[in-house]
């Protein structure tokens, strides 16, 4: 939830930033040294402090870790000591047995989420609109948003306890019908992505409502009033009216959705992976874990994330410009 | 609203409405049907499980499961690790948030924007997985619970989300504060942070949800298996790659039924998100998050 929304942020912020200084206050000029500044704001720099001192070793800190893609990185070394490589780490993963697949499956994923995940909660929202009893509206409400609260172990688990071979609900409940030999869902290669889906759609469709609810609460129930008199059934009303007013949101969440490709969620993917399925299942996130900490090849490990992280930045830019293209409010 | 309900009396539309009605709900019961089935299999016997399709009530109460899990050592140790860093971390990540925040909200402060900039940037591009690992390893904290605490200090989301909330509460207060001869510390300490109890709950709870919850932390960063977490437990035991062997080995479950054992450990690491969820709920639901998004 929480990279999904911020680009929604980003723009007051750097709108904010923009901004001329309070009229009050003295812009610093070269008269006024920087320790004047200083001086006069030191609560506020001392409070800034312990948090800007977080994003330094913690976030800009691995930044420069990045180095080590270009390196063969030893331990013994550390970064500086250890030699220079170039490009040798990235020739591996392009040239390689592995990249082909991971791409594949990271792409796989990511277009069955653009299919199925994507418009669940459009649809939900759409439909809880309608919805005319307001108890029960609520209620519906309550329920469908406590997945978006558990851990990815818990919904690994529960998968496991409803679909296991041995004693799993569902597992059982379809044997019963389809009847033959009893499939192991869980650990087999063809059910990892319908799981993956059906997962991602336990727990993240009631969520995701909230946003497109969010917007539809904002029509103006003017517009409906009116078409009625114009003798506008419900399904016009629909057509002409809400969906127009989500369309936005939807395009918002189509970009931030589409800067989110390659991201396939690392906990979710690696719970789900096992020694059956991992052709179907490794992407970049758990390839980055497998080769990095259980194998220890820092360096290659890390040329592999700083790809998926270029990528990244690349699609977020991309799909934002074509928002702008297509005449959308831009995210940044 | 009478007029509204007569206009859709067509037939059309009534017989959507029922339809709306039973799948929504339909999908409301299919959503925590599951979490039912769990909680009911925990107080069941071992055989019930195996040999009943699917119960929301077990046949026979037992409670044999629960008494087993909080008589090991493994599992007790488990639960306190996890409501210890919860709560520490809980407490670090507010207080880092909040006094970030405050001066980010400052328009005035010199070197604002650079420091925004700096945080919004973290939002796009990161270091990644091993680097961040290798900084973690560098700090010597391998193996430490500030490990399942620190590298998660801040989430920028939540940090412009506060940001903006200081941005918008009334001027005036803070102004007749300063003319009172506070300093900027005591104008966050006394008018500031009193005036923001409700973002203060809400954040309190979405990061503790978040620690509770995290399974990468332990995982990169946790070896030692006495300071495992309970997300590390339910993950051996039932997870699709569980290890869970190993497990029921530390848990001394050689003779123990470790089906319902399952259901049970499940229970315990989903009950406290549960019983905070209507705290959570209100709070969302209030627009707390939402209005400050749209700002």
């Amino acid at each position: 939830m929480a990279t999904d929304l911020v680009p929604e942020v980003v723009q007051p912020a750097a709108g904010t930033s923009r901004q001329a200084p309070a009229p009050k206050r003295k812009r610093r000029t070269r008269a006024q040294p920087l320790w004047r500044d200083l001086l006069r704001y030191r609560w506020l720099y001392l409070l800034l402090l312990p948090g800007l001192a977080y994003f330094v070793v913690f976030k800009y800190l691995p930044m420069y870790g990045l180095t080590i893609a270009f390196k063969d990185y030893v331990p013994f070394l550390g970064y500086s000591g250890s030699e220079w490589v170039g490009l040798k780490h990235f020739h591996e993963l392009f040239t390689g047995p592995d990249f082909g697949r991971l791409m594949f499956n990271t792409l796989l994923l990511a277009l069955l989420t653009i299919l199925f995940v994507f418009p669940a909660p459009i649809i939900v929202a759409l439909l809880l609109n309608e919805l005319r009893v307001n108890v029960l509206k609520r209620s519906v409400q309550s329920l469908v948003y406590i997945p978006h609260f558990l851990s990815w172990t818990i919904v690994a688990s529960l998968t496991y306890l409803l679909f296991s071979v041995d004693f799993g609900v569902i597992a059982n409940w379809i044997h019963s019908i389809v009847g033959g030999q009893k499939t192991d869902y869980v650990a087999q290669a063809e059910w990892f992505r319908p799981l993956i889906v059906l997962q991602l759609l336990w727990k993240q469709t009631g969520w995701g409502t909230i946003i497109y609810l969010a917007a539809l609460a904002g029509v103006d129930s003017q517009l409906y009033e009116a078409a009625r008199v114009d003798g506008a059934g419900r399904w016009r009303q629909f057509w002409h009216i809400t969906l127009p007013a989500i369309r936005p949101t939807i395009v918002v969440m189509a970009i931030l959705t589409s800067g989110h490709l390659m991201d396939s969620g690392f906990e979710q993917i690696w719970l789900m992976t096992t020694s059956l399925n991992r052709d179907v299942a490794d992407v970049f996130d758990t390839f980055v874990y497998y080769i990095g900490i259980t194998q220890g090849a820092f360096s290659y490990a890390t040329a592999v994330g700083l790809f998926k992280g270029v990528v990244g930045v690349i699609l977020i830019f991309g799909s934002n410009f074509l928002a702008k293209r297509l005449g959308q409010r831009g995210l940044f | 609203m009478k007029q509204r309900v007569r206009y859709y009396d067509s037939v059309g539309s009534r017989v959507f409405d029922v339809l709306n009605v039973l799948f929504l709900s339909g999908l409301a019961i299919v959503t925590v049907l599951p979490l039912v089935y769990v909680l009911a299999g925990s107080f069941a016997t071992e055989s019930e499980i195996s040999s009943r399709p699917f119960f929301l009530w077990p046949k026979r109460f037992v409670t044999d499961t629960y008494q087993y899990i909080f008589s090991t050592d493994t599992f007790v140790r488990a639960l306190l690790t996890t409501i210890g860093v919860t709560a520490v971390g809980t407490v670090v990540q507010l207080l880092l948030t909040l006094t970030m925040a405050y001066p980010l909200a400052k328009r005035f402060l010199p070197g604002r924007a650079l420091v925004l900039n700096l945080v919004i940037f973290t939002l796009v591009f990161s270091g990644g997985m091993i680097p961040t690992y290798l900084v973690v390893r560098d700090l010597g904290l391998l193996d430490s619970y500030w490990a399942l605490i620190l590298p998660l200090a801040i989430n920028p989301f939540y940090l412009i989300v506060v940001k903006s909330f200081f941005q918008e509460l009334p001027e005036v207060l803070e102004e007749a504060a300063r003319i009172d001869g506070c300093n900027e510390l005591n104008v966050f300490l006394r008018i500031v942070l009193p005036l923001s109890k409700p973002i203060i709950a809400t954040f309190s709870l979405f990061y503790a949800v978040g620690i509770w919850n995290d399974y990468m932390s332990p995982l990169l960063y946790i070896d030692d298996n006495k300071k495992w977490t309970l997300q590390m437990i339910v993950r051996q035991l039932t997870a699709a790659n569980a290890d869970s062997a190993n497990v029921l080995q530390q848990l001394e479950t050689v003779t123990f039924p470790e089906q319902g054992l399952k259901f049970a450990v499940v229970v315990v690491a989903t009950l406290p998100i549960l019983f905070f969820y209507p705290f959570l709920q209100k709070h969302f639901a209030k627009g707390v998050l939402i209005g400050s998004v749209k700002d």
